[in-house]
């Protein structure tokens, strides 16, 4: 029995599993319910981090089960799998504890946890698949799990984020589909594989991958929320914090970006696109989403729709580390998979706790929060600071190879793009900082909830200070070992550099 | 072990048992509904026996009586048959487990004879080889199933139960004139025989035209589906489902088998026409399915969109011949899951808030989870997302188009999809929203929320038996041997 062919298939099973008991658990049951989710969540993260220490000491694990007469569903544990599982399973133990907290006496805890589990099952599957059909059906399944998790409050504001978020997604399921059967159908095989698997196919292909390219691209763009597919997102915002938490680092979101990683690297290989001239295309994309996403941020005095926007801006610094279609960019581009996670995660949390405990929901209701909850603030800050690029914090890592990278390559309209972003950011964030930290705080707060001496719940505060500091981690020891940036150099060099 | 269940005579069983057993039904109706559960659980069992047996020798073959053709009856069954076989009794379990607690006595004592001699007539039509019995089959399963639609007496049911009946009459009479044709023309009414015998003449294509139309008709396919949302709407759920999953296919089968012996050599552009109708009525019932108001019609609308894909295949096989009928069986076989399923789950919902009116269903998804989990995996395979049985049949028929460059069919194929997505959760959006429960609400038996989520499991399930199920359907190779790959 080769236990390492069913480790792939553990990881996904350790967060299905439970979520399918948890639907048929009664709503009071709230101990056996967190003891399960917490389980869950720990031995996904042993079995990730069992998986890492193989695969660093040259084991393979991967999982194949027949799907179709000549393709399999594959899960299997490469560096980019690895980098995006282990980014998922951290994140979704810190965002269960926080959800726990957060969701305390309301309704539908069951539904909840357990569409929450099979939304965190689907996208450790989109990490692990081995080749696009697998990828395929982890996407659409991720489609489908987090629809409840968004219309979850059941207002008629949340029916219609629901459905947008469905027309948007169901439609960009179909384009990915077409793109992926059109593949196959050329190439006979959809298997992922580092510097891609058409470089053999003939000149006269060309036309159609190129538009393959493109369905493909517009099918992920909808999730990785490329302008002008991303409607849904800031509408998506009427979920509960801890869904938007996790929607804007890891799953839903990420999930898009990942495919758009996957589907250059590994189904087109990165010089081949180049060379069909899609990159360049993309890159343009990439450069006006992230411009766009900035500027409808600063307009935004809803606290979690300026953050939306700028998640909406951030994705797409991976999506333009990509497109430069070099070295160094993508380690830049890669990296910020995990670091826009830290600290996306961890400025939800904290708008969370401002709504859940003050009842803030605006910017301009921020006046003075800072000495209110001081411990809250000062992970936003980090977070905040993170995004615009500051150093020591993760951002500046991402940004510095981004930029280093795009002048290897000879663009340097890039450079341009960053520092505008940046200013940007600093233009929607620094306000923010200066109303929390340096004003003077207003007699009440909307709707005060009180927690003995502490700021907040424990369950509350721990999550956000825990990923701030592992954004600030990610930053100042970026050239330990194990950190994300050692992962995406091995990802990038393995792209560009083996024969 | 082994031998003894080789040397049983499954087939013959699969259609004596149920025929006795609807007669004993109906002669003494206090045991009706236990023979009945009885009877088509030993249904699964024989086709399992049946598998064993087709598996371990090859195709099955059986002279009723010891008289074989072209004296007397031949039973025949190889991958297809055996697959449509298994499909029946599986769904044919679940609607009998539903009903057990879905009817009333009054009603349960007409139901049970009924749907077991539907059951007997679908089964041997499944095992018929000759035409002229599977006129008397479809005959027998018309009459049957009418009868089961104007159940309840009411009067939506009677006059859908009507036009059901005149389309059935009108079908079969066109497929009897047809058969009667082929025999005088060519002397034989056994399949295997006609296929050789067959030649392009004007009896032939007027035998074709007829015979094509009549099972056209009772497959409701677009223009011909007037009948079908009047008759699966207004019928009791456990009839709904088992005319929608299991009666149309019955007629779907004998077309596809006449095709793939007698007609599709032929040549004609017959094939191209079925393709046409196919796609519109794709378009057509999913966009009736949008429009509708009643949870039930929707419902039916969407049987006459998934019916449609089904004749996608029929352009798609000149050139990818078994690839093609694989994409098509296989949606077939999902579909029958995933709507008997959404049919049962519709009747639970109906019956708990009296109405299936969508707008006002919201209090009723909320408080029957498992219905509206059940809803929500058919209505997953319907929409053909992964994983599912819908999905391995889409991504087939998929992949055949495209690597023939129909970019028609391919526009179709993807366009249904998003429109089926569409009307499915139009309902299922319901289950989210804030609604306070104020009416009053009749208890659903646990036997029929499970019955309903079984059979939706079942169609998800398919999902992932793609490769043993596609090696069982070529099993005598009724597509031919010859794969064409692009």
């Amino acid at each position: 029995m080769n236990w390492n062919a069913w480790i792939p298939l553990l990881v996904v099973a350790s967060s299905l599993l439970p979520g399918l008991v948890i639907f048929s658990l009664a709503e009071e049951r709230v101990r056996l319910r967190s003891t399960l989710n917490l389980a869950g969540a720990l031995v996904k993260l042993a079995l990730v981090g069992w998986m890492l220490w193989g695969v660093y000491h040259g084991r393979h694990y991967e999982t194949r089960l027949a799907l179709l007469p000549d393709l399999e569903l594959v899960l299997r544990a490469g560096p980019l799998s690895l980098l995006f599982v282990t980014l998922s399973s951290v994140l979704w133990l810190v965002t269960t504890v926080y959800a726990i907290g957060y969701l305390e006496g309301s309704p539908h805890r069951s539904r909840f946890f357990g569409f929450f589990s099979l939304c965190v099952s689907a996208t450790v599957g989109v990490a692990l698949s081995g080749n696009l059909i697998s990828f395929l059906l982890f996407y659409e399944l991720l489609t489908l799990s987090t629809y409840p998790l968004i219309v979850h409050r059941g207002t008629e504001v949340a029916r219609r984020a629901g459905h947008s978020y469905l027309v948007y997604t169901i439609f960009g399921g179909a384009l990915l589909l077409l793109g992926t059967v059109w593949l196959y159908t050329l190439t006979g095989t959809l298997e992922f594989t580092p510097q891609g698997f058409l470089n053999s196919l003939g000149e006269e292909h060309h036309p159609a991958l190129i538009v393959i390219f493109a369905l493909m691209i517009a099918g992920l763009g909808v999730k990785a929320a490329l302008v002008p597919l991303h409607g849904w997102l800031p509408q998506a915002m009427v979920a509960p914090a801890p869904v938007s938490a996790l929607l804007h680092a890891v799953a839903v979101v990420k999930a898009g970006v990942f495919g758009i990683v996957r589907v250059v690297y590994e189904v087109f290989g990165v010089s081949f696109a180049a060379e069909l001239g899609v990159t360049g295309p993309l890159a343009w994309l990439a450069a006006t989403t992230i411009i766009y996403g900035s500027l409808r941020a600063l307009f935004q005095d809803d606290l979690k729709r300026r953050l939306a926007f700028c998640t909406v801006s951030q994705l797409s610094y991976i999506v333009l580390g990509v497109a430069i279609a070099g070295p160094i960019a993508t380690i830049g581009g890669v990296v910020h998979l995990v670091h826009q996670g830290l600290m996306k995660i961890a400025l939800f949390f904290c708008a969370g706790n401002l709504a859940e405990t003050l009842g803030i929901h605006k910017v301009s209701e921020m006046n003075g929060v800072g000495r209110r909850m001081p411990w809250t603030m000062a992970a936003f800050t980090i977070g905040a600071f993170g995004m615009m690029g500051a150093p020591p914090i993760a951002g500046f890592i991402s940004k510095w190879y981004l930029g280093l990278g795009a002048l290897e390559a000879g663009q340097e309209w890039v450079i341009l793009v960053l520092a505008g972003s940046s200013l940007l950011n600093a233009a929607y964030f620094l306000p923010i900082l200066h109303r929390a930290w340096f004003q003077e705080p207003p007699e009440t707060w909307p709707e005060e909830r009180k927690f003995g001496r502490k700021e907040t719940a424990w369950a509350l505060l721990l999550p956000p200070v825990i990923t701030a500091l592992m954004a600030l981690g990610a930053g100042m020891l970026a050239s330990a070992p194990f950190s994300p940036l050692g992962w995406a150099q091995l990802i990038a060099q393995r792209e560009f550099y083996q024969p | 072990m082994g031998t003894v269940i080789t040397k049983i005579p499954w087939g013959v069983l699969l259609i004596l048992l149920p025929l006795m057993g609807g007669m004993a039904c109906f002669l003494w109706p206090r045991i009706a509904k236990i023979l009945g559960l009885v009877l088509t659980f030993v249904g699964v069992l024989s086709v399992v026996g049946l598998g064993w047996q087709i598996m371990s020798n090859g195709v099955y073959h059986h002279a009723v009586g010891g008289w074989g053709a072209p004296l007397g009856i031949n039973l025949y069954a190889d991958g297809l048959s055996l697959l449509m076989l298994a499909i029946t009794a599986l769904v044919g379990f679940g609607i009998s487990v539903y009903s057990s607690g879905y009817f009333e006595r009054q009603h349960s004592t007409r139901f049970w004879p009924l749907w077991l001699l539907v059951l007997a007539a679908l089964n041997a039509l499944f095992l018929s080889n000759d035409i002229f019995n599977l006129y008397v089959t479809l005959e027998v399963m018309g009459l049957a199933a009418v009868a089961l639609a104007a159940l309840t007496g009411s009067r939506d049911a009677l006059s859908g139960a009507m036009r059901y009946l005149l389309a059935n009459l009108l079908g079969s009479l066109s497929y009897l004139f047809g058969v009667a044709l082929l025999y005088h023309g060519f002397g034989s009414v056994d399949i295997t025989t006609l296929a050789v015998q067959v030649k392009g003449s004007p009896t032939t294509w007027a035998a074709l035209g007829l015979i094509g139309a009549g099972l056209v008709l009772k497959t409701a396919l677009f223009p011909l589906h007037f009948w079908l949302p009047p008759a699966h709407a207004s019928a009791p759920a456990p009839v709904s489902a088992l005319l929608s999953a299991l009666v149309v296919k019955a007629s779907f089968y004998i077309l596809l088998r006449l095709w793939l012996e007698i007609f599709g050599p032929l040549g004609g552009d017959v094939d191209t026409l079925f393709g046409v109708l196919g796609a519109v009525a794709v378009l057509w019932g999913s966009l009736q399915a949008l429009r509708q108001t009643r949870l039930k019609l929707l419902v039916a609308y969407s049987t006459v969109a998934q019916i449609g894909y089904l004749f996608l295949a029929f352009p798609l096989a000149m050139s990818a011949g078994v690839m093609a009928w694989n994409a098509a069986v296989y949606l077939a076989l999902s579909h029958a899951l995933a709507k008997a399923a959404m049919f049962l789950a519709t009747g639970n919902m109906l019956r708990f808030g009296g109405h299936d009116r969508i707008a006002d269903l919201d209090r009723v998804v909320q408080r029957l989870p498992l219905t509206a989990t059940a809803f929500a995996l058919a209505g997953v395979s319907i929409m053909g997302l992964p994983p599912s049985g819908g999905f391995i049949g889409k991504w087939l028929l998929l992949e055949v188009a495209l690597a023939q460059g129909q970019w028609g069919l391919v526009v179709i194929i993807v366009l249904g999809g998003l429109l089926a997505a569409g009307y499915v959760f139009k309902v299922l959006g319901q289950a989210f929203t804030q609604a306070a429960v104020m009416h009053e609400s009749r208890a659903v038996p646990a036997s029929m929320e499970w019955a309903a989520l079984l059979l939706a499991f079942g169609a998800i399930l398919l999902g992932f038996l793609a490769t043993p199920v596609l090696s069982l359907v070529g099993i005598g190779s009724p597509f031919g041997a010859h794969e064409v790959m692009p």
